[in-house]
């Protein structure tokens, strides 16, 4: 039950892969607008294809059911069947966001959306059904010779035949196949249940060794046993295929490459090669018309004689005469093959699950702690610093932050996947508001803390919904306002300086200021005819319960704002800021820490505790005997800092600490600043030190605790709380601005 | 109930006796993970009083309960001689200030009793069972769920109010 379980969960990871390599795919095809690569096709194809294999495996019906209807369509493409229109480019994306849907809902066991299923599987059967009809007219052409394949010797129930064995020529169907040397191949292939079990049929594999050479097939009937003894389950027909091809062997393996596990395919090079004529194979191939020989070889491939078509069809249809119809080819072709072996080239990498590398980083963490805690033994110890100790101490040290910065490397993962579901919202965003959008991604391969990649799906993909709906105006006034008639959502991701800047802009009409100011005062959060600067405005967005769209929007106005996004931001660590020109547009910048296990740290001590301060959040110190204070009412004080007013946190009292205080008793002000640029001074006894500690969570055995984000462990091996200074600025003023208290002051 | 480690006999089970104060508690050995001495605990903000704090325990962050504060025997001032029992429970990891463990002891069924009706006593919450010992000492069988910290967020709300 566990092994079937972990196969599973293989499975839906493989799954991930596969449906971005068909995400990719897509957007390849339709960035090369209607001139699609055969390449790309073929890795559509293969992605929706072996997403159907596996699914076929744990008897997932729903999503094999689609992705056969899915591939039917995809398959045709690439053979050319079909052309690649505008209608149908965003069918087939369509359709792959449903296929990530349902994978989705295979993997959380939660029922799909039985409507969408139907309403996508009516459009692709009626593509692939339009490949069906021009086949059938073919087949009515004059011209056509037809094959006689004896299907009535196949004797289902008629007692054992040992003689039962029958012969058919299937002609190669272009003439190029056969070159003036082909070499001979038997192949005796005998498909196992699991073959027909994961949704493969023995048709589409024959199909395609016809594109290599010239097969006779033959059916070797000997393991039919008799209708009383008859297992359904249990195939029991072999074939022995002769290919006269000039392909090599390897060509030969790759087409039955997706069920060498499911077969016993047995390929033998037989030593004479059978001399044919071109002659000779010309005249079935021009069964398909006569304008095939004339054509390229490509067309011709793309082109099976329909003949055979039915006829191989004919062999399985008693089973289900839809599939048969409709599957053209479920095996790759050559070219694939070759493909999916320039992918293997690619880096090979190793899945390892995720626990084994966090206890890795956790022990790093440990050596940190343990070469802080005996640096400071050694210091004690008051041994030089240019002794044997303290140099072996300071090589290890290195090597430790070497260690540490290689297991973080471990756990970083590039934002590419993250960046390539905004391109599904950003479609969707765009069809449901009617504006014409296009989403371009710079450094997608950018590396970020996996826990970060999956946490920040939510926020960007408000982001990216909110730009579409706000930022992007409707085409009609685009155009009136001189901008192309498609907007641009640009989402860029970088390392800055130690972090991950995230940039989600776009070219639309900027924040309407006047609009946003009127709203926040209608809604209490702002007092009528404060002065603010723009910036204070534009951060405006960002308060809880803010809405700038006049209507509720069924898109990105569902009573969740910007002020989520803003939460779980922080929640990582990171911070959001606006930068919005009227009329040119809106970028939203996302800043986040590179990894989530340490961190840069002032440790600050209050009232004989230690407590460990992010020094991102740090703008300055301020000695107390240097600031000016002023209070404020009974409670409140204040501090002039470069001509602007902080408000002072005392950071003993917020946490209820109440030992002595240091000695010259008047403590230090650390400007610390949150999101949004709001700043508050928070008052500690004194500095201690500054430096890198590993995060530990304090959620797991404890809970939250207010004002305190995690926690650490010091060199002396004891526990220091992290602070969280957004959750305590903005507790602390809550219901406070700062205009209205510089007016406080002033008054 | 099937048989597990620790009752290798029908309705024997193995418990880690400990004191507080004068009085001898017991909680059972499968929750018991390990037995530390006293290493001071960073204070926590906003926690309740029983919470002395958090300490390091190989790199996790667990919190000390005081027993004694906890079970309304009034607060403990740990010293060195004091001493940590990490338990588990569920997922959750948690110190239990104690004076001294006393004991292992395995205890057979017809030495447990029922708690008496003991009115208004606070402690009484905290206690699933009474056992008699041969030598004339009773333990008082701790309920771990009921002792330890719930899994909560506490403060913004105190905080909120407080200032």
């Amino acid at each position: 039950m566990a092994a079937i379980d972990e196969l599973r969960m293989t499975f839906f990871q493989e799954c991930e892969d596969l449906l971005e390599q068909l995400a990719e795919g897509l957007r390849v095809l339709r960035a090369e607008n209607g001139s699609p690569d055969v390449e790309t096709l073929h890795s559509v194809f293969r992605a929706v294809h072996s997403i159907k294999g596996g699914a076929g495996a744990f008897g997932l019906k729903e999503l094999v059911a689609f992705a056969h209807v899915f591939e039917t369509v995809l398959d045709h493409l690439r053979s050319g069947k079909i052309v690649l229109s505008e209608t149908l480019l965003a069918l087939l994306l369509r359709a792959g966001d449903f296929l990530n849907d349902l994978v989705g809902c295979a993997r959380d066991g939660v029922p799909c959306d039985a409507e969408r299923m139907n309403l996508l599987l009516g459009d692709l059967d009626e593509v692939a059904e339009k490949v069906g009809r021009t086949a059938e007219k073919e087949a009515e052409m004059p011209e056509f010779v037809p094959v006689t394949l004896d299907l009535s010797a196949i004797p289902l129930g008629e007692g054992d035949r040992d003689d039962g064995a029958n012969e058919s020529a299937l002609p190669p169907d272009d003439a190029t196949g056969v070159s003036s040397d082909p070499t001979r191949f038997e192949i005796d292939f005998a498909p196992l249940g699991t073959m027909y079990g994961t949704g493969n049929e023995p048709a589409p594999l024959v199909r395609s060794l016809r594109r290599l050479g010239a097969v006779t097939v033959t059916a070797d009937l000997s393991a039919v046993r008799p209708l009383e003894t008859f297992d359904p389950t249990e195939p029991q027909l072999v074939w022995r295929l002769v290919l006269e091809t000039e392909a090599r062997r390897d060509e030969i393996e790759a087409v039955f490459e997706f069920v060498e596990d499911l077969a016993r395919i047995d390929i033998r090079a037989t030593v004479e090669p059978t001399r044919r004529t071109s002659g000779r194979s010309v005249p079935p191939s021009s069964g398909c018309g006569a304008d095939t020989t004339a054509s390229s070889r490509d067309a011709a491939l793309l082109r099976p004689s329909p003949k055979s078509r039915s006829s191989v069809g004919d062999l399985s249809s008693g089973a289900n005469p839809k599939i048969v119809g409709s599957t053209a080819t479920t095996v790759p072709t050559p070219g694939s093959a070759a493909t999916s072996s320039a992918v293997g080239a690619s880096p090979s990498t190793i899945r390892v699950n995720l626990d084994r590398v966090d206890r890795l980083i956790n022990l790093v963490g440990e050596l940190v702690i343990m070469e802080a805690r005996l640096s400071q033994v050694i210091a004690k110890a008051g041994l030089a610093a240019d002794s044997d100790v303290a140099s072996g101490l300071e090589g290890i040290k290195q090597l430790a932050s070497e260690v540490q910065e290689s297991v973080m490397a471990i756990r970083a993962q590039p934002l590419k996947p993250v960046f390539q579901r905004m391109h599904r919202i950003v479609r969707e965003a765009a069809e449901a508001t009617g504006k014409i959008v296009t989403l371009e991604t710079v450094g997608e391969s950018t590396e970020v803390d996996k826990t970060v990649i999956e946490r920040l799906v939510d926020p960007l993909t408000h982001m990216i919904r909110n730009a579409v709906d706000h930022g992007i105006e409707q085409p009609d006034i685009r155009v009136a306002a001189g901008k192309p008639r498609e907007g641009k959502i640009t989402l860029s991701a970088a390392h800055r300086s130690g972090r991950v800047v995230i940039e989600v802009a776009d070219d639309g009409g900027g924040i309407d200021r006047a609009k946003v100011k009127a709203a926040a005062e209608r809604k209490g959060l702002v007092q009528p005819g404060t002065a603010m600067t723009p910036n204070e405005i534009d951060n405006l967005l960002f308060l809880p319960g803010f809405s700038s769209k006049e209507e509720v929007s069924a898109l990105s106005g569902r009573g969740v704002g910007l002020d989520v996004v803003r939460r779980e931001i922080q929640g990582l660590g990171g911070r959001v800021a606006i930068d919005s020109i009227p009329g040119r547009g809106t970028t939203f910048i996302i800043t986040l820490p590179l990894t989530l296990a340490v961190l840069q740290g002032m440790l600050v001590s209050i009232r004989g505790e230690t407590l460990v301060l992010p020094l991102s959040a740090v703008v300055e110190t301020l000695h107390a005997t240097n600031a000016t204070r002023y209070s404020v009412g009974r409670r409140a004080r204040l501090v002039a800092n470069r001509g602007e007013l902080l408000p002072i946190i005392d950071l003993a009292e917020v946490f209820g600490l109440s030992g002595p205080l240091c000695d010259d008793g008047r403590g230090v002000l650390i400007v610390v600043e949150c999101d949004g640029g709001r700043r508050a001074a928070l008052e500690v006894d004194h500095i201690e030190d500054q430096r890198q500690v590993v995060i530990k969570s304090i959620e797991e055995n404890y809970g939250h605790v207010f004002g305190i984000s995690a926690a650490t462990i010091l060199g002396n091996g004891r526990i220091a709380l992290i602070i969280d200074p957004d959750e305590i600025i903005s507790s602390a003023t809550a219901g406070i601005r700062y205009p209205a208290l510089a007016e406080a002051v002033c008054a | 109930m099937t048989p597990t480690s620790t009752a290798n006999q029908l309705g024997r089970k193995e418990v880690v006796a400990f004191r507080l104060g004068d009085q001898d508690f017991c909680i059972d050995i499968d929750h018991v993970r390990e037995i530390r001495g006293w290493t001071p605990a960073t204070k926590l903000p906003h926690a309740p009083s029983y919470v002395t704090g958090v300490i390091n325990l190989r790199g996790s962050v667990v919190a000390v309960v005081d027993l004694a504060d906890r079970l309304g025997l009034g607060a403990t001032v740990p010293s060195d001689r004091h001493v940590i029992i990490i338990v588990t429970l569920g997922r959750q990891t948690v110190g239990l200030l104690a004076d001294f463990v006393s004991d292992i002891l395995t205890i057979g069924e017809e030495s447990t009793k029922a708690v008496p009706e003991l009115g208004a006593e606070p402690t009484r919450d905290f206690i699933v069972n009474i056992i008699t010992l041969e030598d004339g000492r009773m333990l008082r069988k701790i309920d771990l769920s009921r002792v330890l910290p719930n899994l909560r967020s506490s403060g913004p709300t105190d905080v909120a109010a407080a200032a």
